[in-house]
């Protein structure tokens, strides 16, 4: 469904990625992992043609990315649904407005039709109830949940979570862990999850990546990669400091610096 | 590259990527114009909000005139032209110049902050993700609100202002309410309001563009919305004080 293939990419001087190849597959939940500026969010801004790669192809339901014209990108992303990071949403519209906001823009439904969809969608995720509140009236939690009745409501095949568990108190986490989940069995929509949140993951991944060094350094099922005995996967699943990352920035001698008076 | 180098480049870039970027916004204003009710609310935004410090600022301005234009002409027996000499003053200079200086300061700012906190929220990005280019659903009535309500606000300030200076004119000096106001109507030509139109149709495009594209522009990032407002201020005042310049001397 989306294949990455052997993918350079930079900004300026810095390489983000260095032959990255992973594919996310119809109907499953594909995690991908990694410390903080890997390129996580980067991965995603490829794969929806926000960005371009250097070098290297991205598939998405069998179509070059890097080969669309701007139409194609639009009928490509109505297939699929992002939910970011803070949901996004749309501040001077109402919850409701929000979720019908793709239905407005890209169907002829009438008003009744679109009314029961976004009702729908917004009893799938609990909010029902908050159709009339505006963006700035709810809790992260439910701005996420808001966000995710959007992402949904023009049924996509596809739909990309960016940091979806970041900054959630244990039950936001656990609804939105399931809803996630629920998204997958009962719609058959195929995910890609890009987090750092490794336990959230193991629970609910079908496959698993961990990028590194703009490669993927390890996949398999998360239970697979909780097993691993790579220093550099160990270090992440366990979250120790140090290791194949590590905790000191480049630095001269600590001894040699605290003695040095600062004159030479 | 010396320094005044590396300026002009800079400069020249910045003016590439305005005209670029007013290309892509034109572009996108005819299909805009099928959302009538967002421009609609946009005029809303940028005039209906700005009318009380504009029309406040008219009559104040006007009784500055009426003030000023009769202590002058006193001293040369013609008080009977104040009201041509406000009238002039106001719809030719002061009323798209001042209207154009308000309007940077209160819509256009409102206007740069609100898309660049879009922006800097993920909105934007949102609405490419939904297959909505933001150009369409979001600059273009913006621009286009913008557009429309600052000759309105001009008109507004123009009459707001005649009346101010008809309060300190003829309420306060005994200027005679008649010759006020019969000179004032064979005096001003036609030429004179076109002058006065078409200098606020060019602040108001100016004032327009330069809040929407540095909106669009800012660093998504709290520092970059505010430094990007700034700009607006700062970029929309001295262009159109230059502007005036120019226009005028094409006018005369």
């Amino acid at each position: 469904m989306v294949d990455v293939r052997d993918v350079h990419y930079g900004i300026g001087d810095r390489k983000i990625f260095a032959g990255l190849t992973l594919r996310a597959r119809r109907g499953r939940i594909t995690a991908v992992m990694g410390p903080s500026g890997t390129g996580k969010t980067t991965l995603l801004r490829l794969i929806t043609a926000q960005a371009y790669a250097d070098s290297g192809q991205i598939l998405v339901w069998g179509q070059d990315v890097a080969g669309l014209s701007a139409r194609a990108v639009f009928a490509m992303r109505t297939r699929m649904g992002m939910l970011f990071q803070n949901g996004a949403l749309l501040t001077d519209l109402d919850v409701f407005e929000n979720v019908a906001f793709p239905l407005r823009e890209h169907t002829d439904l009438t008003e009744p039709l679109i009314r029961e969809l976004v009702l729908t969608k917004l009893h799938a995720v609990g909010l029902r109830g908050a159709a009339y509140l505006m963006p700035a009236e709810l809790s992260g939690g439910m701005a996420r949940r808001v966000a995710l009745a959007r992402a949904i409501v023009m049924d996509p095949e596809l739909l990309i979570y960016d940091e979806p568990f970041v900054g959630l108190d244990p039950i936001a986490l656990g609804v939105i862990m399931r809803l996630i989940q629920k998204m997958n069995e009962a719609l058959g929509i195929t995910s890609i999850i890009v987090s750092h949140d490794v336990h959230e993951l193991e629970t609910i991944a079908d496959d698993s990546y961990l990028i590194s060094d703009g490669k993927v350094v390890a996949a398999g099922t998360p239970r697979e990669l909780t097993a691993s005995s790579s220093a550099i996967v160990r270090q992440f699943m366990g979250g120790s400091a140090d290791g194949p990352v590590q905790f000191h920035y480049p630095a001269p001698d600590y001894t040699v610096e605290l003695l040095d008076d600062g004159q030479s | 590259m010396s320094r005044a180098d590396g300026m002009i480049v800079r400069g020249v870039r910045r003016f590439g990527a305005v005209t670029w970027f007013l290309v892509r916004l034109l572009a996108q204003c005819g299909p805009a114009f099928a959302r009538p009710g967002l421009i609609a609310h946009q005029i809303y935004n940028a005039g209906a909000r700005s009318l009380i410090i504009i029309m406040l600022s008219g009559v104040s301005t006007g009784m500055v005139l009426g003030l000023q234009g009769f202590n002058l002409l006193q001293r040369f027996g013609s008080e009977d032209f104040l009201g041509v000499a406000a009238a002039l003053t106001l719809l030719r200079e002061l009323g798209p110049v001042l209207t154009a200086l308000l309007f940077a300061g209160r819509a256009g700012t409102a206007l740069t902050s609100e898309i660049g906190l879009m922006s800097a929220t993920d909105q934007l990005t949102a609405m490419q993700m939904m297959a909505v280019d933001p150009l369409r659903y979001v600059a273009a009535p913006r621009f286009l609100g913008a557009l429309i309500a600052m000759p309105l606000l001009a008109g507004v300030f123009n009459v707001v202002g005649v009346y101010g200076a008809q309060l300190i004119g003829v309420q306060m000096m005994r200027v005679d309410a008649g010759s006020f106001w019969s000179q004032m109507q064979t005096s001003v030509s036609l030429h004179d309001i076109n002058e006065g139109i078409i200098k606020s149709l060019v602040f108001g495009f100016i004032c327009s563009l330069i809040a929407v594209f540095e909106g669009y522009h800012a660093e998504p990032t709290p520092e970059g919305v505010g430094l990007a407002t700034t700009r607006t201020v700062v970029a929309s005042s001295v262009l159109v004080l230059l502007l005036d310049y120019v226009l005028t001397a094409a006018f005369l």
